[in-house]
């Protein structure tokens, strides 16, 4: 396990942020809106900013205790990081830009490791090209070999996908989910979309003006009602369910979640997988009995958790089983239903997105 | 051509060339430290370093020249000494001409640099820090590589000037036919002899041809450099 224990002021910004991240739990994301103090925290980890106080261990290595005097330099820390603008060096070619941090690595991974990066990230067609001639994405394709390469103790990622279209994004992610799978490294991965943390991460760390105002498993911290309101965050769940069949006639997928059953457009993974789903609370609407004659195709018995009502609106938390998910109503809809914690609703779910791109 | 000038001439113009030559390759290393110094580091008395640096473009020649005949001529402390041990002699010798000019056209070369590493993202440098790389390292694989549009202005510029020099060249080591009398001093001995117009125009032309032909070859190296480098 990796652990983070930052204060640091700059001007008027003041972070004072703890929180875990690596080991079994995979990916890390580091949320928060533009300003909360994400990159502050990714510079100090790197070691290219020096906080006023920190303690950082990955692994259970310290590389930074400034009470006991230790700072390792971002030399010795071996902290591979992807910068939102890539820094790929401009006087190198691809594959020269790779084997920089590679050759300089204390602990060089083996020679073969190369080819395995290079056909991981897809850039055999690209070893001799200058970065200049680089499309955003391929580029950013490279800045992940280049870090990958050196054998880091751990992989920042600070916004990879930030600086790419939808179209640039789209192209990427499925790079980056096959780099999650393969890799054991701890990887903190910095962003602002909630599109692509809920794609990737496994563990959740918001981050809102210095401070870490939620830590926990992203399935749960999605559906917290105290961080929608006011944030940035879209209300909605990220969910876990499991493949169980398709229907050819109708190009659907079934799923099974937390016992009950889901239809999705067509996803091409073997029956039996577990995909990721994110069900929106503005797609979620409640009703007192199973209801007859709708053209949802997706409707599950839930009881009420909790309920915050912010303006107009009142997010209604839903558990089922032990997996929450959020519905948006009205406060008119709130009070007509007589909604109350404990309740038994029908949640009808207009729309499920499957990995972050698939709507329904 | 090699009727356009005497054989006097020609000498002139080929130590021209070599006192030029070795005077921007001999202070190219010094020049690019400097410039690092300047461009990426921050300590006290920067100010002073950069005008110890910059005084020759605002000094006399003449005086830089005498500098050097007092405190390298055989009989000063540190000539006598490099002389001694090392058989080194500035004095009178045609590296005394290449040490004057370099000095004298050193700023050339630390500014061309210097602008070059300023235009560097320090961005990279983090990154490379991070992937591994010692002060050192960064310097050779990334602040060199970088700053050679710089590098090759600021040799070209500063050889282009080396070959104007006069004043210190004259004060410090002498003009000495075949040693230390570069074209500047053969167009003045030319002007002093009677009947020597015609060469003093000749010579005079040759050298406003040659500082052309640098000025517009290092522009067109830099532009060449820089687009090779562009990200």
């Amino acid at each position: 396990m990796s652990a983070v224990q930052l204060r640091h002021r700059l001007g008027s910004f003041q972070l004072d942020a703890a929180f875990e991240f690596g080991a079994e739990s995979g990916v890390s994301a580091l949320f928060g809106p533009s300003g909360a103090g994400k990159s502050t925290i990714i510079n100090a980890i790197a070691g290219l900013i020096a906080p006023e106080f920190g303690r950082i261990a990955i692994n259970g290595e310290t590389l930074l205790d400034t009470e006991r005097g230790v700072a390792l330099s971002a030399r010795a820390r071996r902290i591979g990081v992807v910068f939102q603008d890539t820094r790929l060096f401009p006087h190198l070619d691809v594959h020269a830009n790779l084997l920089y941090g590679w050759r300089r690595a204390p602990v060089k991974s083996d020679a073969s490791r190369i080819a395995a990066v290079i056909v991981l990230l897809g850039l055999e067609e690209l070893l001799k090209r200058r970065p200049r001639t680089l499309s955003g994405g391929e580029r950013s394709r490279v800045a992940l070999g280049r870090a990958l390469l050196m054998n880091p103790r751990a992989l920042l990622l600070d916004e990879p996908l930030a600086a790419l279209d939808a179209a640039r994004k789209a192209e990427i992610l499925p790079y980056l989910e096959r780099l999650v799978h393969e890799t054991k490294i701890p990887m903190l991965y910095v962003s602002h979309s909630l599109d692509e943390v809920a794609r990737l991460a496994d563990r959740m760390i918001v981050l809102d003006k210095g401070r870490v105002v939620a830590e926990g498993s992203l399935f749960d911290v999605t559906a917290r009602l105290d961080l929608i309101a006011g944030s940035e965050l879209l209300p909605g769940a990220v969910l876990e369910a499991k493949i169980t069949g398709y229907d050819a006639a109708h190009d659907l997928s079934e799923l099974d979640f937390a016992g009950e059953p889901l239809v999705v457009p067509r996803i091409d993974r073997a029956v039996g997988e577990t995909v990721r789903i994110r069900i929106d609370a503005p797609d979620v609407m409640l009703a007192l009995s199973r209801p007859e004659g709708v053209s949802a195709n997706n409707i599950l018995p839930v009881t009420v958790a909790a309920i915050k009502e912010v303006g107009a609106h009142a997010d209604v938390q839903l558990a089922l089983k032990d997996t929450r998910l959020v519905a948006r109503i009205t406060r008119r809809s709130l009070e007509r239903l007589a909604l109350k914690p404990g309740a038994a609703v029908f949640a009808v779910i207009k729309s499920v997105t499957v990995g972050g791109r698939e709507h329904l | 051509m090699a009727g356009f000038l005497s054989d006097a001439e020609w000498v002139a113009l080929s130590l021209s060339l070599k006192v030029a030559l070795a005077a921007v390759v001999c202070s190219l290393p010094f020049a690019f430290l400097s410039a690092v110094l300047l461009a990426r580091c921050r300590f006290r008395g920067k100010a002073l370093v950069d005008g110890l640096i910059h005084l020759p473009l605002v000094l006399p020649p003449v005086a830089l020249g005498y500098l050097l005949l007092i405190s390298l001529g055989t009989r000063a402390p540190l000539g006598a000494f490099l002389l001694e041990n090392f058989g080194i002699r500035f004095v009178f010798s045609w590296t005394g001409a290449a040490l004057a000019s370099a000095i004298l056209t050193f700023p050339f070369q630390v500014r061309a640099i210097r602008l070059s590493l300023e235009a560097q993202d320090p961005g990279l440098a983090e990154a490379a820090e991070t992937l591994g790389a010692g002060p050192l390292d960064r310097l050779l694989s990334l602040y060199l590589p970088l700053a050679i549009p710089g590098i090759l202005g600021g040799l070209v510029t500063a050889f282009a000037a080396c070959l104007g020099e006069f004043g210190a060249i004259i004060t410090f080591v002498s003009n000495i036919p075949g040693e230390t009398r570069t074209i500047p001093l053969a167009i003045y001995t030319a002007i002093q002899t009677p009947g020597g117009e015609a060469a003093a125009a000749r010579l005079a032309s040759l050298s406003i041809l040659l500082a052309l032909l640098g000025l517009v070859l290092a522009d067109v190296i830099a532009r060449r450099a820089r687009a090779a480098l562009a990200q």
